[in-house]
């Protein structure tokens, strides 16, 4: 009998022994080596036992009794150590054996990161049975933090979970499982993990594991500190390669084998996730399977060869519907099609190229998964079913998406009108007491009755009540991406708690992957503003001007305007702003229309280094590029001026300090006059405010652009700190409630002046709009030049690459 | 085709751009999922407006001049809007960017 020598014990090759042993019984002489101490088990089932839904014994796929019926010598907990080609012998630990043919089935080594603390007792990685019941032996109400939010990370959270744990999951990346789930599928799956109690941190980067002998806690980048009895790794894997490595075998990033899965030396094969084919990896057990097969039929000197198939994946997390298959990369010509049902709260995403499907994301309903896994696999022409394809084969011939489907799904509860804190559910049985229209809804209930900007939604809500007996007047939607307006959304953004962009679409219902430049500006202010603390901004959201901090020209240069606090400069800061403008050859330096100076004409990779420059004078960005405050002009006032009621250049100064970072719906512009004289200008601003003996006239609503605006009066208040309260107070409840790129006298106009004094004249409601306000400026009120000039961010205002500088061919 | 290296996929955010020069011109990177990249001209077809500052959306970019939308796989402006850029290949390993230099070169010589 030929001798075959297999060096480990995992789901490859033991699928290989049974391929050998049914076709073959007496034809080789096994050795089986297993550096666990035991034989093959399914290793993908360690995640049913770890949750408590199965035990070891059910996973065991190869007994005692199995390999000893069919004459398999087992060194089971014997690691080999060495392979020595040309004598053709394995060393194990317990002594040498002799082989014709090898097979290397050795699997892969989890990757632990190499942050300090790595080497704490307590810090685990998932991979075998050793892994799983260090997990299961830990004592419920422990506190676990896995580092990883791919499959493996959250199959071990979930059943950490279960087993009574407090569980946190750190993510890098921006979403969880991003190489299978776009954002969307990864919203929802985050959503169902956070409802059983799990913590998810994306964008989360360990900076190193704290204790003194074991895991105390986990610190990351940004200083944050997880307290964790156990942190479990679970960041990817490295295919096990140092025994080929070290026999000489031709290695690549992992063992490299031919179709057959012979390695280069022709005795010596090799089967798993430690083998390369075509510059290939193998990490799911499918293709693993694939190759055992073949590598049996070569072993018996029969034809196969082994070609990769497309792959999907689930998760085994019950009751987290998740599937993911085919192909979401590169290559132009591609489309997507995509179904979401918020009610139910289903996510389907079907990539198209060539009328062939070549990819498929779905959460929440995956029953069809396997039917498009097919049509990707078979390569099969879709054109026909273009339409209704991503209804599943069930479902050919099914009808469009109903555009009223978000506001249906609501539950009872969910606030309609903010004003007066009117549900879903009061406003329902309303109109089944027969207030069937609009003003008989808002007489009974006072839903829409106040500001007016939940009129669409209650007006939906009446349509789907009573169905076709009510036609909803139509609104203006946000963008093609949805059928509600912005209204709509600024109110289901708060009643549904949503916080981040893929849950509003997930939510709402939108029609598009991830939005368009239309509502993508639109939805990242409606969630900064209403979550400061959750949310985190999207630069790519925004506007150039926004993103990059400057104004962008026709030419593509960009515009640099410093702040100058109510107006009033320095020689000093003067200076500096002269020294940068020769530095950086600025072309143009003017005094704009806001009471500052414009440096015109920089070059965008210059904007770092003039900012560094202008941050070293004690100069802050002016904002003059953002949907956010701009300038509180001033005029002299009681320091100089012989007319002079108030301090107006302090006030102004107070003003500027206390609202710059700030972003609002449209850009926002103050200035206050010292007397009635208004050399300020004060009455043609979004907020203006005159000073008199008596004390200050609050004006808003005022603008001198397209539309030019007398300011209406707001208050009139007799110190300078009920000056301040009122416009903060007034600059948030317009942050709160205005449509995005309406102007305050735009916003004025469709809520009524009369509304916004009858709820700023509450002195409760005044401070805790204040209390907001300064809340979100904890977080918003941080310049961003000083942020964007430290020498990794500037990294990104630079070209990618300079190609031109490459010698030419 | 001869492919060249210009950088790390981490280097573009996601539904980001990046700016490349090239002897044909400035070439615009996006980055519109995680393991997706398209390369693109980087001017307007209707006033040079550059595209690597836009926002990019789906597989799509809106100029941030005057919001001329294109798409990133055939570079036909969209909608009612008529005009062109070109666009090159590219590909993703290792986590690096690949451009097809032989594409841009062509380019160059024409
Ligand atoms: C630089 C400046 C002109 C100047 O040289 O003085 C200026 C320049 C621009 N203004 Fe202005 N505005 C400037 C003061 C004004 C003023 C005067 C004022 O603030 O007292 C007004 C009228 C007052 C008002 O806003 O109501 C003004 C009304 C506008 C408007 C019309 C807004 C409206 O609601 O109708 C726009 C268009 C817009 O924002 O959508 C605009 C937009 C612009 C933009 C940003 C156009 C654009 O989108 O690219 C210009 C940028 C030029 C650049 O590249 O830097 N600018 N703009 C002024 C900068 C002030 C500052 O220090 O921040
Ligand atoms: C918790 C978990 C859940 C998973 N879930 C899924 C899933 O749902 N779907 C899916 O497709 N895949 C899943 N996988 C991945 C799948 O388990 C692996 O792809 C598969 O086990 C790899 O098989 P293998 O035979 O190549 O390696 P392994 O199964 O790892 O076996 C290799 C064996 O070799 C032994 N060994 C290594 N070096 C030596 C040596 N020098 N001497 C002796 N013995 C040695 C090791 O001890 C190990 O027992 C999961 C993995 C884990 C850990
Ligand atoms: S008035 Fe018009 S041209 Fe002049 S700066 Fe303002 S936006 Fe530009
Ligand atoms: S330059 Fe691009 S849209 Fe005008």
């Amino acid at each position: 009998m030929e001798k075959l020598v297999v060096i480990g014990a995992g789901m490859a090759s033991g699928r290989l022994l049974e391929h050998l042993i049914n076709a073959a019984p007496d034809r080789f002489e096994v050795t089986l080596f297993n550096a666990e101490p035991r034989g093959n088990y399914n290793r993908i089932m360690l995640s049913p036992v770890l949750s408590g839904e199965k035990s070891y014994a059910e996973i065991v796929t190869h007994d005692d009794d199995w390999y000893q019926a069919h004459g398999v010598t087992c060194r089971f907990g014997e690691r080999v150590a060495h392979i020595d080609r040309d004598r053709k012998v394995v060393v194990g630990a317990r002594g040498e054996v002799p082989y014709d043919k090898l097979v290397i089935a050795t699997g892969s080594d989890p990757f632990i990161v190499p942050c300090p603390g790595h080497d704490l007792d307590g810090v685990i990685a998932y991979r075998d049975l050793d892994d799983t019941n260090r997990m299961i032996d830990q004592a419920p109400g422990s506190r676990a933090v896995v580092i990883g939010g791919g499959l493996l990370g959250l199959e071990a959270a979930a059943g950490l979970r279960l087993r009574g744990m407090e569980v946190t999951v750190l993510h890098l990346a921006g979403h969880l499982m991003e190489r299978q789930l776009d954002p969307a599928a990864g919203y929802l799956l985050r959503a169902d993990l956070e409802r059983r109690g799990i913590t998810v941190m994306t964008q989360a980067s360990t900076k190193c594991i704290r204790g003194d002998g074991s895991v105390e806690a986990v610190e990351l980048e940004d200083g944050t500190l997880l307290p964790a009895d156990l942190v479990v790794m679970a960041v990817g894997i490295r295919p096990a390669v140092a025994l080929a490595k070290d026999a000489g075998l031709s290695v690549g990033r992992a063992i490299e084998v031919d179709a057959q899965m012979q390695t280069s030396d022709p005795h010596v094969f090799a089967v798993g996730e430690c083998v390369e084919f075509a510059g290939q990896l193998f990490g799911l057990v499918a293709p693993l399977y694939d190759q055992a097969k073949v590598l049996a039929a070569t072993l018996l000197g029969e034809d196969a060869a082994f070609a990769p198939k497309q792959l999907s994946t689930k998760l085994k997390v019950t009751g987290c519907d998740l599937f993911s298959a085919g192909d979401f990369t590169d290559a132009p010509g591609r489309e997507d099609i995509v179904y979401r049902d918020p009610a139910r709260g289903i996510y389907k995403r079907l990539v198209v190229e060539d009328d062939r499907l070549v990819g498929a994301v779905m959460y929440g309903d995956t029953a069809d998964g396997n039917w498009f896994f097919g049509l990707i696999k078979d390569g099969t022409d879709v054109s026909d079913m273009r339409e209704t394809l991503i209804f599943g084969p069930a479902y050919q011939g099914g009808a469009a998406a109903d555009p009223m489907a978000a506001v249906a799904a609501l539950p009872a509860d969910a606030e309609i009108c903010g004003c007066n804190g009117v549900c879903k559910g009061r406003i329902v049985e309303a109109i089944e007491g027969g207030a069937t229209d609009l003003g008989a809804v808002r007489a009974t209930t006072k839903a829409s009755a106040s500001c007016g900007t939940c009129t669409g939604l209650v007006e939906q809500v009446l349509a789907a009540t009573l169905g076709d007996a009510f036609a909803v007047p139509a609104a203006q939607p946000v963008c093609g991406c949805t059928d509600l307006s912005h209204e709509d959304v600024r109110r289901l953004i708060k009643s549904q708690e949503l916080k981040s962009q893929p849950a509003v679409w997930q939510e709402l219902g939108w029609r598009t992957p991830n939005g368009c430049h239309v509502c993508r500006p639109a939805l990242n202010f409606y969630l900064l503003a209403d979550w400061p603390l959750e949310y985190r901004d999207d630069p790519q959201s925004r506007f150039v001007n926004e993103r990059k901090h400057a104004n962008i020209q026709k030419d593509g240069t960009f515009s640099v305007v410093p702040r100058m606090w109510g107006g009033v400069t320095t020689a000093a800061e003067l200076r500096a702003i002269a020294d940068a403008a020769e530095k950086y050859d600025v072309p143009t330096v003017k005094v704009t229309g806001g009471q500052r100076i414009d440096l015109l004409g920089v070059k965008g990779e210059d904007l770092p280094h003039i900012w560094a420059d202008l941050n070293a004078a004690g100069l802050v960005s002016g904002h003059a590029y953002s949907k956010g405050l701009r300038t509180v002009k001033t005029c002299v006032g009681t320091d100089h001026c012989r007319f002079g009621t108030q301090d107006s250049t302090g006030l102004g100064i107070r003003l500027e300090k206390r609202l710059w970072g700030s972003w609002t719906p449209h850009k926002v512009k103050l200035a206050v006059s010292g007397c009635p004289r208004n050399c300020a200008e004060a009455t043609c601003k979004d907020v203006g405010i005159v000073c008199v003996d008596s004390g200050f006239e609050i004006g808003v609503g005022g603008a001198a652009g397209m539309d030019v605006k007398e300011v209406e009066r707001l208050a009139k208040v007799a110190t300078e700190d009920e000056a301040v309260e009122w416009t903060v107070a007034f600059v948030q409840l317009y942050r709160e409630h205005a449509r995005y790129l309406d102007r305050p006298y735009k916003w004025l106009g469709k809520v009524g002046l009369d509304w916004v004094k009858d709820t700023l004249s509450d002195a409760a409601a005044r401070t805790a709009l204040v209390a907001r306000f300064d809340l979100s400026q904890t977080v918003y009120q941080s310049d961003p030049w000083a942020e964007l000039s430290t020498r990794d961010r500037a990294r990104g205002f630079a070209p990618l690459a300079d190609l031109t500088l490459e010698a030419a061919e | 085709m001869s492919w060249i290296d210009i950088g790390a996929l981490d280097d573009i955010p996601e539904r980001g751009a990046r700016m490349v020069r090239t002897r044909a011109g400035c070439v615009a990177l996006f980055r519109t999922g995680a393991t997706e990249v398209f390369a693109t001209s980087n001017t307007c077809a209707h006033k040079g407006g550059p595209l690597a500052e836009g926002i990019v959306h789906g597989r799509k970019v809106t100029c941030p001049l005057h919001n001329w939308v294109y798409s990133l796989e055939t570079g036909e402006a969209q909608g009612a809007d008529e005009g062109r850029i070109a666009t090159y290949p590219v590909r993703i390993e290792d986590g690096r960017i690949l451009i097809d230099g032989d594409a841009i070169g062509k380019r160059s010589a024409a």
